[in-house]
């Protein structure tokens, strides 16, 4: 029981708290596809000026759904309760799943 | 913001839709092999581990770490997935883990879910696992196989992108830049993801050495 109990406390402090020291940098696959694009401001948003893949890129059809980006209703630094959220709901998924199959 | 900076998956509209589709079929075929086979994997110890397996994922998945300046790296999983619950339902626990962060999250296209779950889920999988067992068969040595097997893992995960660029990729961007820099990005993300799939397998192996499927394997096999 003490196992089960600590690694979901972990599992919901990583999540839910150590995620804010994230590293904001676009990840390597995000890199490879920015390359040879540069990010102007345009009005105050950014957009991509230049030759590169994610410039081919379409937005995401639920980028205005209440949890996208990790953040609750894109309000800032609700990172950490939207990585929660998604912990219990990715174990609410699979544990069932794996119910169902075992 | 626009999306794909912030975004940790490959977005919509990188791959073309014909490709995108043929790798939703391929991953639909396999995930539904995987459901089969994992039913094997699956008992009452391993159930609630595989839950955690994949709410694990998800939470390392959100702490990127720094590999070079201005480029991060994260966690992919798939390594981590199999040697704790077994190759299929590891695949399983990854693919749950994208669908969350593609519906819930708007992380990684709709279309791109067959792209992005081939390479991260089947091949960081299958490589990952691969590895682990040749590596463990080998060196006897759980820490460093699991390195190891994250390393390949995560390589092979990102190789899976440069094919699927190599066959639909819809900007003209030179294959070879884009295989030579994923393969060195990814190299530098495999080290960081085989440090923590190290790390958390031998804190597995050390509360719980019952759970850790790679070890029960092995255990099963020796006798004999």
């Amino acid at each position: 029981m003490r196992f089960w109990a600590g690694a979901l406390i972990l599992t919901l402090l990583i999540a839910g708290g150590v995620s804010y020291l994230a590293s904001a940098h676009p990840d390597g696959l995000d890199s490879a596809t920015l390359r040879g694009c540069e990010v102007v401001e345009v009005d105050g948003a950014e957009e991509l000026s230049g030759n590169c893949i994610a410039a081919h890129a379409d937005e995401h059809p639920l980028t205005g759904s209440p949890l996208a980006d990790y953040a609750i209703a894109g309000r800032d630094h609700t990172g950490g309760l939207a990585g929660v959220i998604g912990v219990l709901v990715t174990l609410a998924f699979a544990g069932g799943l794996f119910r169902i199959l075992s | 913001m626009t999306q794909q900076l912030v975004a940790m998956h490959m977005s919509d509209g990188i791959i073309n839709v014909p490709v995108s589709l043929m790798f939703a079929a391929i991953v639909v075929a396999a995930l539904g092999f995987c459901g089969r086979r994992a039913q094997r994997e699956l008992d009452e110890r391993t159930v609630p581990l595989a839950g955690l397996v994949a709410a694990f994922i998800f939470a390392v998945q959100m702490v990127n770490f720094p590999i070079l300046p201005g480029v991060s790296g994260h966690l992919l999983g798939g390594a981590l997935a199999a040697i704790l619950v077994g190759p299929y339902t590891g695949a399983l626990c990854v693919s749950i883990v994208l669908v969350v962060q593609s519906l819930l999250f708007a992380d990684g296209g709709i279309t791109a879910l067959g792209t992005n779950i081939a390479n991260m889920s089947l091949l960081g999988v299958a490589a990952g696992y691969g590895t682990a067992v040749l590596a463990y068969r080998f060196t006897a040595r759980l820490g460093p196989s699991a390195f190891l097997a994250a390393v390949v893992g995560t390589v092979c995960a990102a190789m899976g992108f440069v094919v699927e660029y190599a066959i639909g990729g819809a900007a003209p961007v030179a294959l070879t830049a884009v295989a030579g820099y994923m393969f060195g990005t990814h190299l530098l993300i495999g080290i960081g993801e085989g440090v923590i799939t190290a790390l958390t397998v031998a804190a597995v192996a050390r509360a719980r050495p019952d759970l850790v499927y790679l070890l029960r394997r092995t255990r099963r096999e020796v006798p004999a």
